[in-house]
């Protein structure tokens, strides 16, 4: 039953077998098919959320909302609502007079509003209480005199309006951050192209509908020590905040956090709430939780950006691109957030799957007086690759190709370069292409399905991580902490956030197989700043390859000191002694094997405690562009990702179904199948909400085009068209296509066993693949997204007119 | 007891409290009740049950989801008052003797729960619809209707489906 044993065996053709007491060759555990560690927490219902915590004389805060889009707080009394019996405290914007932003060039939001509002659901105030009832009945107290200033809700408009200036101490009036970047002679190749494409495209917002509000709990302890609790899914950011915010060193403060109940980017910088709670406790003595109403979660956002997009793109006869040109207008909303960041993406992100020979972009970002914009899911990038894949299609109709074929003839190869400068390691790129087109019967069935019925593709490419913080360091950017028991255990101190993504079963499987232990026999302990070391946190697809790394580092360490202590016991190299399924072995006689407890003990008893840190430092070699903005968007290694959309369009109606999505998506190497499965399912879904149904609409300004102004004031500027789960339409499990997830491996070097993201890559190209489907269908592009009903009538209206 | 104690908050003392009388998760329960109080509230805060969660508060997305007299309810729609000389079955109540439901079973093995905040909610809907089609054969657009109630974020809801089915696949060969 012995297998023949090899020295250096890849993951996923070495299975789990199950053989009596004799130990198998290779562990395993990656590449199998395995659960969530946390499957039966979740499964029970044991799990405990942050909202699932209590503390004994807990209070309840609750936090006063502008409802003005823009206004100057003239002045606020909460006299009133301190009076109320059951009121502890109520603090406003001057008790916390420091600007905080995820990114240090930018920051400049207030936990309270200090001086002015800037969107409806600006914080103002906020109240700790005995209860939230109480809370709420004080909020009703504070008396704030607002003067109500013009709002500017078109992004348009905030180009054009110099006497309108939502933050006065801007550089650049209303504009957040404006980036230019060329490569290479656009306008000489664009005027050679054979073929040049140009068109508008509207990316609408969308948000990130965590089913989790957003919850934080604050406690000071008598040592003064202040914990929080949070739904962050960035820990350590969160930390640096409130230290800086509340003036506190950060060894003062721990962060906690919890399981989150989904994130997909909108909990990925500090919120009000948690200055607030941290405040309120801190002031009271006592602990304090707040939880967000659903609206709250829409009020607070940091959703896909609101895109204009203009871009020309030129082919030659065979359809290979020679040069792209790309002006987008981002609609920021009311703050920075990471938007220094998703400018740049927006145009440094779309440097593959294709080469191009000359590259221009040229993205502005401004303020207008909405919920903040932010990162969600594909972040900067999402919106772009629209625009080219859709621009690819229509080149493919023009010169007769096949749109796989002109996609395949575009790739930009392996262990390539991007036009600014991004190293491309392993692309599986090809392969996922001729995945989808496989597995959809894309040959026999293009041009051949039924009238109203259509298919489309798509391709594109994600980031594993960014290679740099987003703070200037030379640190590492996540750290892993393991320790082995005697009972035959490990122990994962890491300082990675679940979101529900599977971070902790992701470092899990890595000790699991290279330790030789079971899954089961690996217990992580994630995400607190005192137990565990630091990590980013959960954004830009970065914990696979980043703490994975640093889980190598420490396992190896630890699996090389268990092999040295066997080994002298068996008297053989330590290259001969393996470990795999709670077994020490010798490869070489595999009659000779120990229980992996009884390695752990003897190793134990003659080293002393076994414990071993990994840390993980990105490359720097060969990663980037040398100019200014040329490390931002950069990772160590790129995922890659293509689908194909099949729809059905009724053409009364205007209705667009989509019928089935394959998703094709090179992970490097799939440590958790069937995670990637659920991340490529959960992505691909996303998107394909995005492409037809959500809409995070604000409704239109008080000002007129031609500058005037109309009446202004509560009800009329910025009131969000859907702040429930009632309008803003999230699909339910009806208003899903059949999704088809295909894993492609193509292992990167720089992946821990080869792995790259597989979160965030498999949402890009199915919006495309939906709008490009709805053509092949019924010959109308929708480049306005989202692809309504009413949109298909009137593109199709105009398509019979034109004849 | 401090004087500034949730139960002793003058707003809330000053309130008229009814006393229910419910069988939640098999054991009976009697508990003083405002009127308006929802059933959410009462399970999370008064029972400690806090594996029935609060995603919406409006009765949207389900991850409220319990079992009220049998059937499925969002327990943030229903004053707690409508629960009197009910029984009530949470996610904490759905293993029996130790032994997971076969919902549960498949979930976990089809990987159907990712972030796990709608996942309790999601798992009693599934259960009830097990259950309740016994020995049947329920095609996936009648799974999927009954499951339309509970929103998930992160899955897409392939996964859900699959272990709903495979759950319903057990049961008929478990007679």
């Amino acid at each position: 039953m012995n297998r023949p044993l090899s020295s250096n065996p890849t993951s996923r053709d070495l299975h789990r077998i199950d053989v009596d007491d004799s130990p198998v060759d290779a562990s395993g555990v990656v590449g199998s098919r395995h659960g969530r560690i946390d499957s039966l927490e979740l499964l029970t219902g044991v799990g405990k959320y942050t909202d699932d915590l209590t503390l004994p004389r807990m209070l309840h805060c609750k936090i006063l909302r502008s409802p003005h889009a823009h206004a100057r707080i003239v002045s606020i009394d909460s006299s009133a609502a301190e009076g109320l019996t059951g009121v502890h405290a109520v603090i406003t914007g001057a008790d916390m007079p420091v600007r905080y932003g995820v990114i240090p060039w930018t920051q400049d939001e207030y936990p309270l509003a200090l001086g002015k509002v800037r969107y409806i659901g600006d914080a103002v105030a906020a109240v700790a209480a005995v209860s939230e009832e109480v809370a709420k009945a004080a909020l009703a107290l504070i008396a704030v005199k607002y003067e109500v200033l013009p709002a500017i809700i078109d992004p348009r408009e905030a180009l054009t309006r110099k006497d309108v200036l939502i933050h006065e101490d801007n550089k650049h009036g209303n504009i957040s951050k404006q980036v230019t970047l060329a490569f290479g002679d656009v306008d000489a190749a664009l005027a050679g192209a054979e073929l040049v494409i140009e068109s508008d495209y509207e990316f609408h917002g969308a948000t990130h509908g965590a089913i989790e509000p957003h919850c934080a709990m604050g406690h000071v302890d008598g040592k003064g020590l202040l914990t929080v609790w949070s739904t962050t899914q960035v820990p350590h950011y969160l930390l640096r905040e409130l230290g800086r915010v509340l003036d506190r060193p950060s060894h003062s403060i721990r962060v906690i956090q919890p399981p989150v109940g989904g994130a997909f980017g909108g909990k990925s910088e500090p919120f009000d709430l948690e200055f607030c709670v941290a405040k309120l406790a801190d002031l009271t003595g006592r602990p304090v939780k707040c939880l967000y109403t659903r609206e709250e979660v829409f009020f607070a956002h940091r959703g896909r950006h609101p895109f204009s997009m203009h871009y020309k793109t030129g082919f030659d006869r065979e359809g290979r691109i020679v040069a792209v040109d790309g002006k987008s207008l981002l609609d920021g909303g009311a703050y920075s957030s990471f938007g220094l960041v998703t400018t740049y993406y927006s145009g440094q992100l779309l440097g593959s799957p294709y080469v191009f020979p000359a590259y221009r972009f040229d993205s502005t970002r401004v303020y207008t007086n909405k919920p903040c914009c932010g990162p969600k899911r594909g972040h900067g990038s999402v919106q772009p690759r629209f625009a080219i894949e859709v621009q690819l299609d229509k080149a493919a109709t023009v010169l007769g190709i096949d749109p796989i074929e002109l996609r395949r003839r575009n790739f930009i190869g392996e262990n390539s370069q991007t036009i600014g400068g991004f190293h491309v390691g392993s692309s599986g790129f090809l392969q996922c292409l001729s995945e989808v087109e496989r597995a959809s019967g894309w040959r026999h069935k293009r041009g051949n399905l039924p009238k109203g019925r259509g298919l489309g593709i798509a391709g594109s490419t994600y980031i594993s991580g960014t290679n740099y913080c987003i703070y200037p360091t030379e640190l590492p950017q996540s750290a892993v902490q393991i320790c082995l028991d005697r009972s035959g255990r490990v122990r994962v101190f890491v300082g990675t956030s679940e979101i529900g993504q599977g971070s902790n079963t992701v470092v899990a499987t890595l000790a699991a197989d290279e330790l030789g232990v079971e899954l089961d026999d690996v217990r992580v302990l994630a995400a607190d700043s005192d137990l565990t070391p630091v990590d980013l946190g959960a954004y830009s697809s970065r914990g696979t390859l980043m703490a994975g790394n640093a889980c190598l580092a420490a396992t190896r360490e630890l699996a090389a000191k268990l092999r040295e202590v066997i080994a002298k016991t068996w008297d053989c190299p330590p290259g001969d002694v393996g470990l795999a399924h709670r077994k020490a072995f010798r490869h070489s006689d595999l009659t000779v094997w120990m229980p992996i407890q009884e390695a752990f003990i003897l190793a134990e008893s003659q080293l002393g405690t076994l414990g071993a840190v990994g840390s993980y430092k990105t490359p720097t070699e060969n990663v980037h562009g040398d100019y200014r903005g040329g490390t931002i968007g950069a990772s160590p290694a790129y995922s890659f990702t293509a689908h194909v959309a099949e729809v059905e369009v009724d053409e009364e109606t205007g209705e667009v179904t989509v019928l089935s999505i394959w998703c094709a998506h090179d992970c490097g190497l799939a440590l958790s199948p069937t995670l990637v499965e659920g991340q490529i399912e959960g992505s691909t879904y996303m998107g394909a909400a995005e492409a037809l149904m959500e809409h995070h609409r604000v409704l239109p300004s008080g000002l007129r085009s031609d500058g005037q102004k109309r009446e202004t004031g509560p009800g009329v500027d910025g009131l969000l068209a859907a702040s429930s789960l009632l309008d803003y339409r999230m699909p339910t499990s009806m208003d899903v296509p059949d999704l088809i997830a295909l894993i492609v491996e193509r292992p990167d070097p720089r992946g821990p066993r080869g792995a790259k993201e597989a979160g965030e890559g498999p949402l890009h190209s199915s919006i495309p693949a939906i709008a490009n489907a709805v053509y092949d269908a019924v010959g109308v592009r929708i480049d306005d997204l989202p692809i309504t009903p009413e949109k298909v009538l009137a593109a199709l209206k105009r398509k019979a007119e034109v004849g | 007891m401090s004087a500034d104690h949730p139960a002793l908050d003058p707003r809330e003392a000053a309130r008229p409290r009814v006393r229910i009388r419910v069988t939640v998760n098999g054991t009976a329960r009697e508990i003083d009740v405002a009127p308006m109080q929802r059933l959410l509230d009462v399970l999370r805060n008064d029972l400690h049950l806090t594996g029935t969660k609060e995603g919406c508060g409006e009765g949207e997305c389900g991850a409220c989801s319990v079992l009220l007299a049998g059937r499925p309810v969002n327990s943030c729609l229903v004053p707690a008052v409508h629960a009197d000389g009910q029984e009530i079955t949470t996610i904490e109540g759905l293993a029996q003797h130790g032994a997971m439901h076969a919902v549960q079973k498949a979930f976990v093995k089809a990987g159907s729960a990712q972030c796990g905040i709608c996942t309790p909610g999601m798992v009693v809907t599934a259960a009830w619809l097990v259950d309740s089609h016994k020995g049947q054969a329920v095609p996936e657009p009648e799974i999927r209707a009954h499951l339309a109630g509970n929103l998930c974020r992160c899955t897409g809801y392939g996964q859900i489906v699959e272990a709903v089915v495979d759950a319903l696949q057990q049961q008929a060969t478990e007679g």
